[in-house]
């Protein structure tokens, strides 16, 4: 089942072509990444899916809804979750707080009952915090739960992002570079946590990847992008053979 | 060093950590009720402390918490004293009803700012809400049927329900349970969906928007209830001074009101409540010293001699009563604050609660702050 299409999605910067007429879909249940040389357009498709950016041209569906009709706060109640190449945590906050954060979509409260904190508000937060804290037993943050964000190693702020993510409780979630900036060790846990979020949580991942072990190791299929144009789709090994890839990557 | 067990997890919704806390609070609160009696000179002060504080929290809410540095609440103060004034004892309100009008008014006015807000961030918010301020100001001068203008209005002291709280003391407890009621709801927005998602908005707008914070409507809100707040406070401010004019309400005041929030400690309610003990009893302190100083500076010198000591008094004595040092002041406070103590008051106090609690194996580094240059900002 085709669970995000993209169709023909281009978008300019000015005069920069950044994304010339691409088409994809991504079926639910699988890990689809998205590789290419820097400024290829990966994180751009990423940005234009979380509606930060408006395409140029081109239709964006996800379950067969017009993406393009839904203002960006309401992304993350559509079911759609991501994390930042650079991460976007809430710096001054604790991770718990962050984590609840992400339960935001599902946060529809009354503003009179929180102001008195009515016995329904309490409740609610109460259910908020046991979905944070299975999160958090998933992905073992248990020592962190208290600390600020700011007073954590980039690692652990690399996974409370993803975490953050999962507390929306997403049905695909968009992983920008989740290897990126980690040691050997960490990107191991992190292709670990990825292939269980997509059997045992039975989340869709959408990943945009440099490093190529973890791509070849979680992902059903790959898209490798150049220049804002589609090489190729397949599988890892297809993609890692195919002259057009190998030529954007190591020149003629 | 105690550690808290946790067993549930309606004990971290809790208002206080634990039951040692919650006993502070009750003393201080003990502390509160018997303070009349101890100091009735200085009652007045100190219920301008706690209008101050409900300035504080209301600009904390915005400032502190959202991240929207508003340079003109100030106006909002104005708004709230003028309209409840108005309601009063032109109208004839019941005054509880006025209070809750005049707040409902500040709110509207919140709103009115915080819309073409949702499109400036930084340093262009504070610029447009200090013209707001101009603006609000202008306006009090000039509508005088509702403000008599230059000629300013005298206040009434309030009558709630038939009771006269005209004593100094009885106005110290209104006030005093103004601002416990603003804390309460405040700590109860703060722990709730909306008090998280004001924080996203102030650490990263792009992530609080994609995990689905409507930025414009928790922006607006953190308008309309900071000036709602403000609007309160307003209305005490108006009996508390006793007279209002459209100059008590200038660019200076929404200045200090900054200094509170800042000298405190961004971002807590207890660095708000701090900053408003300080910019509410600093000129009481300078008028003391004002008074006092000379005579000590004079004694001391007087030991070396006569002459020196009656000079130096005279010098002190001009150079404590020269116009403009209370401003001056300030400034000097408010820059030294930001070199070398960035969080505030509430900071400092943290950092030595860390140290005597985790004695002898303090680290420094534990609030020292990086400074990444990775963020998202270019996004906007």
């Amino acid at each position: 089942m085709t669970l995000l299409e993209a169709e023909q999605l281009s978008m300019n910067f000015g005069g920069i072509r950044a994304l010339d007429g691409v088409s994809f879909e991504v079926n639910s249940g699988e890990v689809f990444t998205i590789i290419g040389p820097n400024g290829a357009g990966k994180t751009t498709i990423f940005n234009l899916i979380s509606r930060i950016y408006e395409p140029t041209r081109g239709r964006l569906a996800f379950c067969g809804r017009d993406l393009l009709r839904v203002p960006a706060h309401d992304i993350a109640a559509l079911g759609i979750a991501r994390t930042f190449q650079n991460i976007e945590l809430f710096e001054h906050a604790s991770v718990l707080q962050n984590l609840l954060l992400g339960r935001h979509a599902h946060a529809r409260g009354r503003f009179v009952e929180e102001l008195l904190f009515l016995p329904r508000a309490r409740a609610r937060e109460v259910a908020h915090r046991e979905a944070v804290e299975r999160v958090i037993d998933f992905l073992d943050l248990q020592a962190h739960r208290d600390s600020l964000v700011v007073n954590l190693p980039y690692g652990v702020r690399k996974v409370v992002e993803m975490g953050r993510a999962l507390c929306t409780e997403p049905r695909l979630l968009l992983l920008d570079e989740p290897s990126s900036g980690l040691s050997v060790e960490e990107t191991e846990d992190m292709a670990f946590w990825i292939q269980d979020i997509r059997t045992v949580l039975g989340i869709t991942v959408l990943m945009v990847e440099h490093d190529m072990s973890l791509v070849s190791a979680v992902s059903d299929r790959v898209l490798a992008l150049d220049y804002g144009r589609v090489l190729t789709v397949g599988t890892t090994r297809e993609v890692q053979a195919h002259p057009d890839v190998v030529k954007a990557y190591l020149g003629a | 060093m105690r550690f808290l067990l946790k067993t549930s997890y309606e004990q971290d919704l809790r208002l206080f950590r634990d039951a040692v806390q919650r006993n502070w609070y009750i003393a201080l609160g003990l502390a509160l009720l018997v303070l009349p009696a101890l100091v009735p000179t200085y009652l007045v002060d100190i219920s301008l402390v706690f209008i101050y504080g409900l300035c504080g929290v209301s600009l904390m809410v915005l400032a502190g918490y959202t991240g929207l540095v508003s340079l003109g609440h100030a106006a909002f103060l104005g708004i709230g004293a003028y309209a409840h004034v108005y309601f009063v004892q032109d109208l004839g309100l019941p005054w509880v009803i006025s209070v809750a009008l005049a707040a409902a008014v500040t709110a509207g006015a919140g709103v009115l700012v915080g819309l073409p807000a949702l499109r400036m961030t930084g340093v262009y918010l504070s610029i447009a809400t200090l013209a707001f301020a101009l603006i609000i100001q202008e306006v009090l001068t000039r509508w005088e049927r509702v403000t008599h203008g230059l000629k300013g209005r005298p206040v009434d002291k309030p009558v709630i329900f038939g009771v006269s709280l005209a004593h100094d003391a009885a106005f110290y407890f209104l006030c005093l349970a103004a601002l416990i009621g603003g804390l309460w709801l405040t700590a109860n927005l703060l722990r709730a969906p909306t008090g998280r998602a004001w924080v996203a908005i102030r650490d990263s707008e792009i992530a609080a928007q994609s995990m689905g914070v409507n930025r414009a409507r928790y922006k607006t809100l953190a308008f309309a209830y900071s000036a709602a707040l403000m609007g309160v406070a307003g209305a005490l401010f108006a009996h508390k001074v006793g007279f209002l004019a459209p100059d008590i309400f200038s660019v200076l005041l929404s200045i200090q009101f900054l200094l509170m929030v800042v000298v405190g400690g961004l971002g807590s309610l207890h660095g708000a409540l701090f900053g408003a003990a300080f910019v509410a009893l600093l000129p009481v302190l300078i008028s003391e010293a004002r008074d006092r100083v000379p005579a000590w500076a004079g004694q001391v010198v007087a030991l070396a001699g006569k002459d020196a000591g009656a000079a130096a008094f005279l010098g002190v004595d001009r150079f404590v009563k020269q116009p403009g040092l209370e401003p001056g002041l300030f400034g000097l406070i408010l820059v030294l604050f930001i070199l070398f103590e960035p969080l505030g008051v509430y900071g400092r106090w943290r950092k030595v609660q860390l140290y005597f609690s985790t004695f002898p194996l303090y680290k420094r580094a534990t609030f020292r702050r990086q400074k990444t240059y990775m963020r998202s900002e270019r996004l906007r």
